[in-house]
């Protein structure tokens, strides 16, 4: 398999020497490790946009059970589609990420990292293992990391098996646990009482190596880029209807408009941020930002030219729904079924607008009353479209009835 | 994105019960964090323990949240979503029965959101719903029906599907499987997997394909189902019921060339009454048998007739193999286990076959019974056994496939013909226009008549264990137990602890064996000085506990005799029961069989008037002779845990 190289700019990770980021973490201590994170201002970056540094200190302070050890996961499920930024990362800046790992590690006191690998990455798995291995003849893993008496840390891989739910934290937990990758009630969360039932941190491919970057070239560079409450620079995996889809890094805070600019899709009449779980933002709201304040997004960018039909846009990201519901809970099981077969009767001109109506309201109870992020986001799409397209979607209504009614 | 699709359903998940366990199970909860924390619920305040779920909150200030997937025997699932209440500052809804309260919080439990939230989901699982209402065996005792009523449906607003979509399974003799119904609550797969440890059922498929299954999807008497029935007690639709004999029964009575008999065991009559919108634990026992009578049964006999029996024939073989090892030093299969219990006895054969020697060779008392009726009563009556017609009333399912296992025809004829549940019973009752507690009450018909307060206490955990000891200590020692216990209350083996052990030095031993049993044991010196250890253990997750300790040469191995039940509670717990089911519910079952117990004029199997008659005039060569060995023992199938 190639792997095409997709990068369209330049990347911040491309001026970091692989150890520099780790060496320049070991000379802190634990506190001040974290205390780094936190001047960084770093929220996750998986999607969810959850402060770094807070995340690392609740699992520093959770208690660990007799005869076991805390965890440092690093999501590399990457299931959201749209998104390919994390391929990216671990085929080219690998040691990068497995230094944010390690680095996780020596901040909350884990002896064990796992890397959790999209089941169809594992051709990445050589290379990976390899980089292990050397890493591990560095002295960069294993006992006394850094001449650090005590500071034991290994890594190892683990491949998910397909299941877009299995990138949900809890759930990816249940699936190395060797269960049916389903989410888990919340609180307790992960930090607490994660893998084995001990003090977890799960952070993203992208988070993991960003960390490295904020070591390597201090916090204050890092902050420095950005919005006020949305630090650093960001990759975005952008694909659809544009000149040069691939990955991307701007700071974040960067509006639509503005990014449209460089991917050279600027007649879009839609852009979807964040994949399928994410929002349709129609053309005339382009100057909203991408930032946690405003459209947050993992990374993913699908740009929608002004032929596409926006109702089959919801049906395709409802019918990948309606598969990935783990199946657990009513509002997502059989709710996206219902979003799914409510655009099919829109498609043939047989959903009334009151039921329209009443289905989003569905939409709202399930983002609601779901039990994890995915039953919470899944109708995102849907909703924004309803909104948004109102002529497409209800439009052939009376199209397919002949024009009348 | 791929989608992996599973095809070896029920292969991808080792249950969580197969990760080994401590012993000390049920979880003591008075661990929980130490502190308190105050909640406000719609307005009132409350003072709840760290960690309590708002779901219990609430109900301290007698606010109701419905809940539909949460069970107070089982682990918490927090799937349904029709718990869902607001909690100020979370950006979504909480489902109430899933979060645990650990810093003050304010809570408004039917707001907008809730209400259309819970509305929402009532209407999506309706949706996919394949059942109707009247022709249901919940109907009026449905917790989906009810939470319709509720929430005021008045239509099918995401639309309802009225064709089926999944064969029923009625495969086995005992559970029926109609997954038409099944909402997905998945209280089955924690009963299965967390509460019985047995782990047939599990969820399979994703998204809108999930559905509950079986391994490689069998049918359910192909899998290592142990007929328990404690799934059913805990699905809160119709989609598990047992698999229901009684028109079968209706045509026996209705045949005139018929004689139908019915045998009742002591835990129907403590619980039927709930049938009948009687409280948990106002025993029914005179009443039933009336209500038998009217409704067309012959004659009515009381199980425990055969439960006294079944303390001499199990009790004498524990004396015999106690001799062999401790006087004849031969090689012994020691603890000996009761072999009462039907779902208990196949547990064992799919899990521990080695184990099968251990198992008592007597039948339960239910099997017992019939083969006396068919031999010794067809006899005395001058009735040809094959017009008679055996019913045993159960509060079990497993006893269905206990009357059809292929080796219990000793009499010559089917010994058992049909196991009646609690349930079925009770709609046959109904069916038959009778109101059953205004009924008056009558004894139980000869030649068995009313048995002893031993064989009530079959129906508790413990209970056996308790007869038993009562027996043994009296024939052994010479002395009345009322000298060692008082009232004869062997308080130690009550109670529902999961697994329990007891110890019983024997001080003195009896100058002269009861002539009775004394060709196989010609004298009690042996016992002299012995400490006596027995053990109990009820629900099979215990019973696993118990048989890995053994297996480990752990205390219990130490054991002579073990009591195990298959279900959690014992029989007064069993599949065939009364829905719902509780931990308080099956406590009021209990307290209702120690008073009927307590209230016996003879309260020991072996002062039994009917049993000793039994082995003065038919099985003359006493228990565990070779006419008893005929009629009232019987052998076991080592069945493995990889069957069909
Ligand atoms: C349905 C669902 C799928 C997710 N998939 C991924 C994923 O593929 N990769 C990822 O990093 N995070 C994913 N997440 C987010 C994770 O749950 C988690 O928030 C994240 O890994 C935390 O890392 P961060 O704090 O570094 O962002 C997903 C969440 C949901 C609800
Ligand atoms: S929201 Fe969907 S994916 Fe999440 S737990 Fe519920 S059914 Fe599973
Ligand atoms: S399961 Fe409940 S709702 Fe369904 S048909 Fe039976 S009684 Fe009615
Ligand atoms: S009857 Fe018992 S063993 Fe069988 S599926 Fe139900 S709970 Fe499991
Ligand atoms: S069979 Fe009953 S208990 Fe099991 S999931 Fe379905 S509705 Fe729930
Ligand atoms: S009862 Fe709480 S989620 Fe089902």
């Amino acid at each position: 398999m190639t792997v095409i190289d997709s990068r369209k700019t330049p990347l911040t990770f491309d001026s970091i020497a692989p150890g520099v980021g780790l060496a320049a973490a070991l000379k802190l201590s634990r506190s001040d490790l974290i205390a780094t994170v936190a001047a960084s201002n770093l929220r996750g970056r998986g999607g969810a946009g959850f402060p770094t540094a807070t995340k690392w200190n609740l699992a520093a302070a959770a208690k660990v059970s007799e005869g076991e050890c805390k965890f440092v996961v690093c999501n590399a499920d990457e299931g959201e589609p749209g998104t390919f930024k994390d391929r990216v990362l671990l085929t080219e800046y690998a040691p990068l990420v497995f230094e944010g790992m390690t680095i996780a590690a020596r901040a909350i006191g884990a002896t064990r990292g796992i890397l959790y690998l999209r089941g169809e990455y594992v051709y990445l798995r050589p290379p990976l293992d390899a980089e292990l291995a050397r890493l591990r003849r560095a002295g960069a893993l294993g006992r006394n990391i850094g001449a650090l008496a005590g500071f034991d840390f290994d890594i190892e891989i683990r491949m998910g098996a397909g299941a877009y739910v299995c990138g949900e934290e809890t759930a990816l937990i249940e699936s190395l646990e060797g269960q049916r990758g389903e989410p888990r009630n919340r609180p307790p969360f992960p930090v607490d009482t994660g893998f084995r039932d001990q003090p977890t941190v799960v952070n993203n491919v992208e988070t993991l190596a960003t960390v490295t970057a904020i070591f390597a070239n201090g916090p204050e560079a890092f902050r420095a880029l950005g919005s006020e409450r949305s630090a650093g620079f960001k990759l975005f995996s952008v694909s659809g209807d544009c000149d040069a889809p691939g990955v991307y890094e701007f700071p974040l805070g960067l509006t639509l408009r503005e990014l449209l600019e460089k991917v050279g899709g600027t007649n879009a009449k839609a852009v979807q941020v964040g994949g399928a779980s994410g929002v349709c933002v129609p053309a005339k709201a382009f100057d909203r930002r991408l930032a946690f304040e405003d459209v947050a997004t993992g990374g993913s960018i699908i740009v929608f030219g002004p032929h596409r039909d926006m109702l089959a846009v919801a049906k395709n990201f409802m019918e990948f729904f309606r598969e990935e519901s783990c199946g657990q809970c009513t509002p997502c099981r059989e709710g996206n079924h219902k979003l799914l077969e409510g655009i099919l009767m829109l498609e043939r001109g047989e959903c009334s607008t009151a039921y329209l109506r009443e289905l989003c309201l569905l939409g709202e109870t399930m983002q609601l009353a779901s039990k994890c992020g995915l039953g919470q986001s899944s109708p995102n799409a849907f909703l924004s479209i309803v909104e948004h397209f109102p002529e497409e979607v209800l439009g052939r209504s009376f199209a397919a009835a002949g024009g009348e009614r | 994105m791929s989608t992996v699709k599973e095809t070896h359903p029920g292969t991808d998940r080792a249950p969580v019960s197969q990760n080994p366990r401590p012993l000390n199970y049920p979880p003591d909860s008075s661990k929980a964090i130490g502190g308190e924390v105050s909640v406000q619920i719609d307005g009132q305040d409350v003072k709840v323990p760290i960690g309590t779920s708002l779901l219990e909150a609430a109900k301290k200030v007698g606010v109701h949240i419905p809940t539909l997937c949460h069970h107070p025997d089982l682990k918490v699932a927090g799937v349904c979503r029709v718990c869902v209440v607001e909690v100020e500052g979370q950006r979504t809804l909480q489902a109430a029965c899933a979060y645990p309260v650990t810093s003050p919080l304010k809570v408004h439990t039917h707001t907008r959101k809730v209400r259309q939230a819970r509305r929402h989901i009532v209407d999506l699982m309706l949706s996919t719903h394949c059942g109707e209402c009247y022709s249901c065996k919940r109907n009026n005792n449905c917790e989906l029906q009810t939470l319709a009523k509720e929430y005021g449906v008045d239509f099918y607003r995401f639309g309802h599907v009225k064709t089926s979509r999944i064969p029923k399974d009625e495969s086995s003799y005992s559970v029926v499987r109609d997954m038409d119904k099944c909402i997905l609550c998945r209280r089955c797969v924690r009963t299965c997997i967390d509460l019985q440890e047995v782990g047939v059922l599990e969820a399979i498929g994703r998204g809108h394909e999930t559905r509950i299954s079986t391994y490689l999807d069998k049918a359910l008497a192909e899998v290592v189902c142990i007929n328990c029935g404690q799934c059913i007690n805990r699905c809160p639709t119709g989609a598990l019921h047992a698999n229901d004999t009684s028109d079968e029964v209706w045509r026996a009575i209705d045949d005139p060339t018929k004689h139908v008999v019915i045998q009742t065991a002591p835990s129907p009559r403590a619980a039927i009454g709930e049938c009948f919108g009687l409280e948990p634990g106002v025993p029914m026992t005179g009443q039933l048998n009336t209500a038998l009578k009217l409704a067309g049964f012959d004659k009515v006999f009381d199980t425990n007739f055969t439960a006294d029996l079944t303390i001499l024939e199990e009790g004498t073989e524990l004396l015999v193999r106690l001799h062999d090892a401790l006087v004849k030093k031969q090689p012994t299969a020691l603890p000996q286990f009761t072999s009462c219990s039907p779902g208990w006895v196949k547990f064992l054969e799919h899990f521990y076959p080695e184990y099968i020697p251990n198992l008592s060779s007597a039948k339960s008392p239910q099997q017992m019974f019939g083969a006396v009726i068919k031999t010794w009563y067809a006899q005395r009556n001058g009735i040809d056994p094959k017009d008679i017609v055996t019913v045993a009333l159960m509060p079990c399912s497993a006893k269905k496939f206990e009357c059809n296992r292929p080796e219990m025809g000793s009499s010559g004829f089917k010994d058992v013909d049909f196991g009646l549940t609690t349930r079925e019973m009770a709609q046959m009752i109904q069916e038959a226009g009778i109101h059953l507690p205004t009924l008056a009450k009558s004894g139980f018909d000869d030649p068995f008549g009313d048995a002893t307060g031993s064989g009530v206490i079959f129906g508790a955990t413990g209970g056996v264990m308790e007869a038993a000891l009562r027996t043994v200590i009296e024939l052994v020692t010479g002395l009345k137990v009322e000298k060692l216990f008082e009232h004869a209350n062997i308080v130690p083996v009550r109670g529902f602890e999961g697994v329990r052990m007891i110890e019983l030095p024997i001080p003195q031993v009896a100058a002269e064996v009861p002539e009775i049993i004394r060709k196989h044991v010609p004298s009690f010196d042996f016992l002299k000085g012995v400490t006596l250890k027995v053990a109990v253990a009820h629900g099979t997750a215990n019973a696993k506990r118990v048989m890995e300790d053994i297996r480990a040469g752990g205390p219990f191995s130490e054991c002579h005799f073990i009591e195990f039940m298959g279900c959690p509670g014992g029989c007064l717990g069993g599949g065939g029961q009364p829905i719902p089911t509780s931990p308080e519910i099956r406590q009021a079952r209990a307290k209702a069989i120690y008073a009927e117990d307590a209230g016996s004029a003879v309260r020991k199997s072996h002062e039994n008037p009917a049993v000793l008659r039994l082995y003065t005039e038919f099985l003359t060569d006493g228990p565990c002779g070779h006419k008893s060995h005929e009629l009232l023992h019987t052998h076991y199938t080592s069945r493995g845990k990889q069957i069909g």
